[in-house]
């Protein structure tokens, strides 16, 4: 979103360095990600991308080997500080995997338990509501909506990841951060999510990683392209996808590499 | 002489496989291609060697003692002689061929013996003859069929699935006729204890039959009040429930600890060293518990002023319940373990913090498997023997008070069948009745454990 012409910057990554054990991963990563826009990040595979997403949210920090130097300021605060609260942090910016991951239990519990571990709803009203309104959003709902107490895992491959992204997008996050969402989903389940994104991003600010050249330049505003855990070149889509300053960027979109 | 024979048929077997695969090899010099692997060939002609010494062998095993003792008892047929009486002389014949006969040699029993000799020395050669000449025979036959386009692979492979489903065979058979053995001997004791007064009778004493002259009639009268299995029911499941309540906090947090918690490093040694928990004979931990754990629980609750039993229930149930400790451990770690990185991801995305993920994704993911392990470990507790019959004493007392001793099925089997005893008394078919009842136990907690385990299975795809 742009106010009066200016961008709102939500994340700003300085000079990130990831490693795995002694190898690096990511080579000083500085990148904007504007506000209330759909921002991709492509490449070729094991080029970093997700890795660099795992540390929009910390995720990293589940593995053990793993360090993060480096700032990345989200509202203007470093969450690689000491003091940054990981629970306040990932209720901020919501996560949905490759692979659909309900928890095998109802839908509603899937739905609800984010905003459990937070303590968000005061009542069991307030969590119905904050169930419907969720399923609303990701589109789920009508689908759904007699069923709500039988198993989330029964659902089809597309409604699956539909469910996760409710389940992210319950606790109200400023960051929505997506790791391949369609790769596991057929065209038609691929269709919609990409919809939802669509939609979502007026609340939320987006940063999916995909494999997909062409649901990049659909889905998307601004697009990163990473390589050998280098970020190469960074801008609005339509630049990168039209008129790439750097040569490898072209190569790869026009499908020579990668 | 067997032996010999058989290590010499061994080695023929080694030998019909060297040449089978020799003749596989000249025919692939001669550039024809195989219908299988040169090793086939071998195996093959090893077949062919092994089938018909294996029949020839059994049908000898089952033939000769018949034929010969027809043969030697010939001679008596005529005398009027009973069924039971010739069988006498057979087994005299046996005894003084063998040079352990200690009665009256009459020569009637002599000559027996000398025929019963030289009748098996003619058996045993007659049969290394015809064993090798009958395998020789067969591995030539078999040799001289072998060509570029025989099929030697299929017969290989229904010979390996034949001797495999021989192999499964035996296993199911033989719990079949346990099952039986327990089944007939358990009904023989109903004959003569009503089951009334086995399910519901409140008192244990088998020491009561022990008195009963073996010459005098079964009078079922004098067994009312003697085998009433209620005490040591409730003993078992009392000491159980004891041993469970030491195995499943110690052994579930444990396992939470090693599968979540524990760096890898820390997992490498622990884990292990958890497991040898489980490689301790139980006749160890019985005479922990009798001469330590006990004492040391008499001590303590005398110097409280409780009256406490050397033999306590608590005693005995709490070594077993450490006893069940690294069941429950190791099978649950596995289990947690096996629970996708995803979901764990998933939580943790969401703001979850450890614990909470544990607790609300990963166990009840998890407790189908958590279940079975403690199902699995009650009925370990249920049928473990020596803790109980170490540190409990044989009292088959009906109590609750953990300080008291009392007494379980498997400890009153053991007493039952010390020492002498008879086939067919009433007192040694009781422990056929008790391993009945514990078998329809552990088997209904197998079941039961099953059938939580697929209400619960969760997918997770």
């Amino acid at each position: 979103m742009r106010k009066n012409g200016v961008k709102m910057i939500k994340i700003k990554a300085k000079d990130v360095d990831v490693f795995y054990g002694k190898k690096q991963a990511l080579f000083n990563i500085s990148l904007d990600i504007e506000e209330n826009q759909v921002t991709a990040l492509i490449g070729p595979s094991g080029c970093g991308k997700s890795t660099f997403l795992r540390c929009l949210n910390r995720m990293n920090d589940v593995i053990d080997i793993c360090s993060v130097k480096g700032e990345i300021l989200i509202n203007d605060f470093n969450i690689n500080d000491k003091g940054c609260d990981v629970v306040r942090l990932r209720e901020k910016i919501g996560m949905v995997f490759q692979k659909p991951n309900p928890f095998p239990k109802t839908l509603y519990e899937n739905v609800s338990y984010g905003p459990t571990i937070h303590g968000i709803a005061q009542s069991k009203q307030e969590m119905d509501e904050i169930v419907e309104t969720s399923l609303k959003k990701a589109a789920l709902w009508e689908e759904v909506k007699d069923r709500l107490h039988e198993p989330g895992t029964g659902l089809s491959g597309g409604q699956q990841q539909r469910l996760c992204i409710a389940r992210a997008i319950s606790v109200r996050p400023e960051v929505i951060l997506m790791d391949e969402p369609c790769s596991a989903l057929d065209p038609i389940a691929t269709a919609q999510i990409e919809e939802l994104i669509d939609e979502l991003k007026k609340e939320h600010t987006i940063i999916i990683v995909t494999h997909s050249m062409a649901q990049a330049a659909r889905v998307s505003q601004n697009t990163g392209f990473f390589h050998l855990g280098q970020l190469i070149e960074h801008g609005s889509t339509d630049k990168i996808f039209k008129n790439p300053d750097n040569k490898k960027t072209q190569d790869y979109i026009t499908g020579r590499f990668g | 002489m067997n032996l010999i024979l058989f290590t010499f048929i061994v080695l023929l077997g080694f030998t019909s496989y060297y040449f089978g695969r020799k003749k596989a090899y000249t025919i692939q010099s001669t550039k024809k291609r195989l219908t299988a692997l040169p090793q086939f060939y071998g195996y093959y002609l090893a077949i062919w060697c092994a089938i018909p010494a294996f029949i020839i062998f059994s049908l000898w095993a089952i033939f000769e003692p018949t034929i010969v003792k027809l043969l030697v008892l010939n001679d008596y047929s005529n005398q009027g002689y009973l069924d039971d009486e010739l069988n006498l002389i057979y087994e005299k014949t046996k005894a003084l061929s063998r040079g352990q006969f200690t009665g009256e040699i009459t020569p009637f029993i002599e000559a027996s013996a000398e025929k019963y000799l030289s009748l098996r020395s003619i058996a045993q050669s007659s049969k290394v003859v015809i064993v090798l000449s009958i395998i020789i025979a067969s591995v030539a036959y078999a040799y001289k069929r072998i060509s570029s386009n025989s099929r030697t692979r299929e017969p290989v492979e229904k010979f390996l699935n034949a001797v495999l489903f021989t192999a499964s065979l035996a296993a199911i058979l033989t719990t079949v006729g346990i099952v039986f053995s327990l089944i007939f001997q358990t009904i023989d004791f109903f004959k003569v204890i009503p089951l009334f007064d086995f399910v519901f009778g409140t008192h244990w004493y088998p020491a009561k039959a022990f008195v009963r002259d073996s010459s005098e009639a079964l009078d079922p009268s004098m067994y009312s009040d003697t085998f009433g299995a209620v005490p040591i029911f409730a003993g078992t499941f009392f000491i159980a429930f004891i041993a469970m309540c030491v195995a499943i906090p110690i052994g579930l947090m444990s396992g939470i600890y090693l599968a979540e918690y524990a760096s890898s490093k820390v997992r490498q040694y622990a884990k292990p060293l958890i497991e040898i928990l489980a490689g301790i004979p139980t006749v160890v931990y019985g005479f922990f518990a009798a001469l330590t754990v006990g004492p040391f629980l008499k001590e303590l609750g005398t110097s409280m002023g409780l009256e406490v039993s050397a033999e306590s229930a608590l005693a005995a149930g709490g070594v077993m319940g450490i006893m069940i400790i690294p069941f429950i451990s190791s099978l649950s770690d596995d289990v947690i373990t096996s629970v996708p990185q995803s979901l764990r991801d998933g939580s943790y995305a969401m703001g979850a913090t450890k614990s909470e993920t544990i607790k609300r994704v990963i166990f009840p993911a998890a407790l189908p498997g958590i279940v079975g392990s403690i199902l699995l470990g009650v009925s370990r507790a249920i049928g473990e023997t020596m803790i109980v019959v170490m540190a409990s004493g044989l009292a088959a007392n009906l109590t609750l008070n953990p300080l008291e001793s009392t007494s379980t099925i498997t400890a009153q089997i053991v007493v039952i069948l010390i020492g002498d005893q008879a086939f067919g008394d009433p007192k040694t078919q009781a422990a056929f009745a008790l391993g009945m009842s514990l078998f329809l136990v552990t088997l209904c907690l197998n079941i039961v454990a099953l059938r939580v385990v697929k209400k619960y299975r969760e997918k997770y795809e």
